[in-house]
């Protein structure tokens, strides 16, 4: 990309095509002859895994599209359609969800990696701006792709992100009106978004042309920062960088699957799982992992505008690093105190998105505070002092130099590193979590389910005892909207047989019409048709039951959620421990007990040990003896809520077994392909270390 | 592929600065120190120096170039020449391999989903509205099928054709279900480029399509025009005298 190639094609054809559009050379001096300094660790393969993430972002987000629905009373059960009814499309919608945090920590990681090596100073300053650029359009990307949904945390989210514009003077109720199309965000809101989330990944795309176009013209920076000088410092990209690039990009894979195939729900919210809902604020707002050091400078400014303005800066101020920090050396490694102070600062972040999950309150408000100082001050007073007064060690001559003298202290950095990053991940992922373990709440009793862990399946007999208590008891009230009658004979499921599943379907009267006299009528049920609700709609449904809307439980198993809290979260990460919701249903229907003493339960409520705030509008729903089973289990409370969660974890995920199949088949797969990758990597390298 | 010239000089000390745990886990590969290529290519040593901002490190063999990754599996080397061949060829072949089925999620997703299949489920429709010489239009799977009634007049039209003659030779006998002779059910969708024919037009006493003019008859029998085959017969059977099952 740095000019006309000197590439001599040999073949006929490509050569009558280079002499009219030198494309082949293009791609030769880019991606192939292209000397790359042969000391880069592991930290520069974040390049091309950012890349690929871009890459399966944009080919994920264009089939999603194809299924998706842009409308408010749709988009939600659009999702649920994708992840239910299209072939494969649980999968691309979890490549997508998860490829969506997979690409921040990457990028994240390569934020870090450019600001240790010094990878912003000259002659990579415009290199530099094109990647805060590109970084700024993600996070508008990804805050838009989360909206999409249009669960409750992407409507609030929407809500309190759009109303950040309103803290502009003068302008800012117009501009917040014209993001959203209305008088509140809705319909139009999430149009625009759909439209904008679907351009700009394009943009994100060219951005990274000219980023990488730019990287090609200054040459890459690498861990000893200095220059290659003379043949013997560098190697060609391909085979040396592509092996390398792509061994590291296998093993990123297989982190990225380890959450898409076993734990899809980890980094997201269980609260997305509940239908946007413009009345009712969820109790703890929490953006996405990756915004929360932003979020936490954001809510530690007591102006609005103040909060703003911080939260604007705090990202823009990186674009001036490379004059803010003007030492001669690039590389940390020979910056005593820059070193130093860069873990201090990567400790800052870390912190700042632990408490951009904690509430608002007391000490963390404080803490919010003194870490935002810590955080410009490392940019405003840190780097510009340092670069004045710090006597950096002797770099080496060459790169050739860097790599003879090899020791052990390059790895050092690397592995404190990585230790840094896992805790780190670990923080931000129970951070929401912790929000809301300010509840006192109990937690409830972890259970021991058949479809947990790596290689789980449902129990049939419980699916079908769920079924059975789901029919006679639950479905008085609750309805299960997203449930089809065929999902009874799906594979996976209960193990009815298409004519069992006609049979049920047909003791349903469903509502049909209208017919050719324009009236409507009532038909026995088909394996077509969705499980009738008990209630015309809500506000029936409202009234029917106290004031308290049963709600709906096709998807109650991924709607609830407790905080682990730490260090509980980090060992669910491993353990792929994502059971919350079935053990909270369980719970919840033998959580009725009398109330203390000192509790004031309000007219026509139920006290529940499990509840949040215990009032519960539900009466006992379940009791021993209650639903005949006639497989000989036991008829008893504790069996038919487990049951009946199992039952409901099905109906929330009917393709869990599905997930957990393909998922060992590619794991086992990608780990061979790493293996295999590494050793021709080290036999490629062989002769060049 | 390699450079031109091996770099034995800038090997670090020993292989065993470089051991890892995968050395330790898999001592049965490559026991003995890397190998260090021959030099190959020598041509293209140098050629390559052009306007970057600095200088090319060395050579990229021709033959590697148009190749990709330049799988090298001519070169030989001292003490492993399979072994590393093999190495190549089968991390070559688990990219082709797994790349190729990551396409088929991608492609599958493009089929009906499961609600769309299950939405063509047959369907039952009743006979007893319709009057002779009466047609419907009922939709299955999205496709328009046209229930005719025939009248004796039609019935006999298109019996009596000579189905030599017939541009896509088919009797009468093979488009109705047998005893009942008044009742056509066709898709109605022009085999010619998917219009719609109108009922009770045309030439024939059957269909006309009006994109491009093809005409059918009562038996839903190309006669004229540019379609090529006859309006298809969907699967249906008769569950009584006056209900069919469509699917």
């Amino acid at each position: 990309m740095s000019g006309p190639s000197t590439y001599q094609p040999r073949n006929s054809v490509i050569a009558w095509i280079e002499r009219r559009l030198p494309i082949f050379g293009l791609i030769h001096s880019s991606f192939i002859a292209y000397p790359t300094p042969r000391n880069l660790n592991y930290w520069w393969t974040f390049g091309g895994i950012l890349s690929f993430m871009l890459a399966v972002q944009i080919v994920t987000g264009v089939i999603l599209a194809m299924h998706y629905t842009p409308e408010a009373t749709m988009a939600f059960n659009s999702v649920e359609n994708i992840v239910r009814d299209v072939n494969y499309g649980w999968l691309l919608r979890n490549l997508h969800a998860c490829g969506a945090s997979m690409f921040f920590v990457a990028v994240y990681v390569h934020m870090f990696r450019g600001l240790y090596y010094g990878s912003y100073k000259e002659p990579r300053e415009v290199l530099w701006i094109l990647g805060v650029i590109i970084y700024l359009l993600m996070m508008a990307t990804g805050f838009m792709g989360y909206v999409l949904p249009w669960g409750q945390m992407s409507f609030w989210g929407a809500t309190v992100i759009t109303n950040l514009f309103s803290a502009i003077p003068y302008f800012g109720e117009s501009i917040v009106t014209l993001l959203w199309g209305g008088y509140s965000v809705g319909n139009p809101t999430l149009n625009r978004f759909f439209s904008l989330h679907y351009l700009l990944p394009f943009v994100i795309a060219g951005v990274v042309v000219l980023h990488v176009w730019a990287l090609h013209v200054a040459g890459q920076n690498n861990p000893a920062g200095v220059e290659p000088k003379t043949e013997k410092d560098t190697v060609p990209f391909t085979p040396y960088a592509t092996i390398k690039d792509s061994f590291g990009m296998a093993c990123f894979i297989i982190f990225y699957f380890w959450f898409v195939f076993y734990m899809p729900n980890y980094l997201g919210d269980a609260d997305n799982y509940i239908p946007a809902n413009p009345g009712v604020t969820p109790a703890h707002i929490v953006p996405e992992w990756y915004y929360l050091p932003f979020y936490a400078m954001l809510r530690s400014i007591p102006n609005k505008l103040g909060g703003v303005v911080v939260m604007f800066s705090a990202i823009l101020i990186l674009a001036f690093l490379p004059w803010l920090d003007s030492a001669k050396t690039k590389s940390s490694r020979y910056r005593p105190l820059a070193k130093q102070f860069f873990w201090i600062f990567v400790v800052v972040c870390i912190l700042l998105g632990w408490l951009g999950g904690k509430p608002p309150e007391g000490i963390y408000v404080i803490a919010g505070r003194i870490l935002t100082f810590c955080y410009f001050a490392y940019f405003l007073i840190v780097l510009p002092i340092l670069s004045r007064i710090e006597k950096p060690r002797p770099v080496p001559n060459s790169i050739a130099d860097d790599v003879l003298a090899k020791t052990g202290s390059s790895r050092t950095p690397m592995v404190s590193t990585v230790i840094v990053l896992a805790v780190a991940g670990s923080l931000f992922a129970g951070a929401t979590g912790t929000a809301r373990a300010e509840d006192h709440q109990e937690n409830p009793p972890s259970q021991k389910w058949s479809f947990a862990g790596p290689v789980g399946t449902y129990d049939r007999g419980a699916l079908q005892r769920g079924y059975k208590v789901y029919k006679e008891v639950c479905s008085t009230c609750h309805s299960m909207n997203l449930m089809y009658f065929r999902n009874l004979a799906d594979p996976g499921g209960p193990g009815f047989s298409t004519a069992q599943a006609s049979a049920v379907a047909s003791d349903y009267k469903v509502k049909d019409g209208p017919n050719d006299a324009g009236e409507m009528f009532e038909r026995p049920g088909r394996l077509a048709d969705r499980f009738p609700a008990p209630f015309p709609n809500d506000n029936a449904a409202r009234a029917a039951n106290g004031g308290a809307l049963p709600p709906d439980l096709s998807l109650i198993a991924k709607a609830r959620s407790y905080p682990r809290g730490f260090p509980q979260f980090i060992f669910d990460f491993f353990t792929q421990f994502q059971e919350q919701g079935p053990n909270y249903i369980d719970a919840l229907l033998q959580g009725y007990v009398d109330p203390p003493k000192d509790f004031k339960l309000p007219e026509g409520s139920y006290y529940n040990k499990y509840f949040p705030g215990h009032a519960i509008k539900m009466p006992k729903p379940l009791s021993d003896d209650q639903v005949s089973y006639d497989d000989g289990s036991p008829q008893k409370l504790d069996q038919y809520a487990r049951d009946v969660a199992t039952f409901l974890m099905w109906t929330a995920e009917p393709h869990m077994e599905a997930r957990k199949r393909l998922g060992l088949q590619v794991m086992v797969f990608m780990i061979i392909f790493a293996l295999l990758l590494y050793f021709t990597k080290k036999k490629v390298w062989a002769d060049a270390h | 592929m390699h450079a031109g010239q091996p770099r034995a000089g800038l090997r670090s000390s020993g292989k065993g600065a470089n051991r890892t745990i995968l050395d330790c886990v898999f001592p049965l590969f490559w026991p003995g120190q890397a190998v260090i290529l021959p030099p190959r290519g020598a041509a293209g040593a140098g050629s390559l120096s052009g306007p970057f901002a600095f200088a090319l490190p060395g050579a990229v063999p021709p033959a590697a170039d148009e190749k990709g990754l330049g799988i090298v599996t001519t070169a030989t080397s001292a003490d492993h020449p399979t072994r590393r061949d093999f190495l190549f060829v089968a991390t070559g072949a688990a990219a082709v391999v797994g790349g190729a089925l990551s396409v088929w999620p991608l492609v599958s997703q493009m089929n009906p989903d499961a609600s769309t299949i299950a939405a063509g489920a047959p369907i039952e429709v009743d006979l007893t509205p319709i009057a002779e010489g009466q047609d419907i239009k009922v939709f299955w799977r999205g496709k328009p099928i046209y229930i005719s009634h025939r009248t004796k007049k039609q019935i006999e039209e298109a019996q009596k054709v000579n189905v030599a003659s017939l541009p896509d030779p088919q009797p009468d006998s093979a488009r109705v279900k047998e005893g009942h002779d008044q009742w056509l059910v066709v898709i109605g969708i022009c085999t010619h480029l998917g219009c719609i024919p109108i009922a009770h037009e045309g030439n024939y006493d059957g269909f006309f399509c009006p994109c491009h003019g093809s005409q059918y008859d009562s038996s839903g029998r190309i006669r004229q025009g540019p379609a090529p085959a006859n309006l298809p017969v969907p699967p249906y059977a008769f569950l009584s005298d006056s209900k069919i099952k469509i699917g």
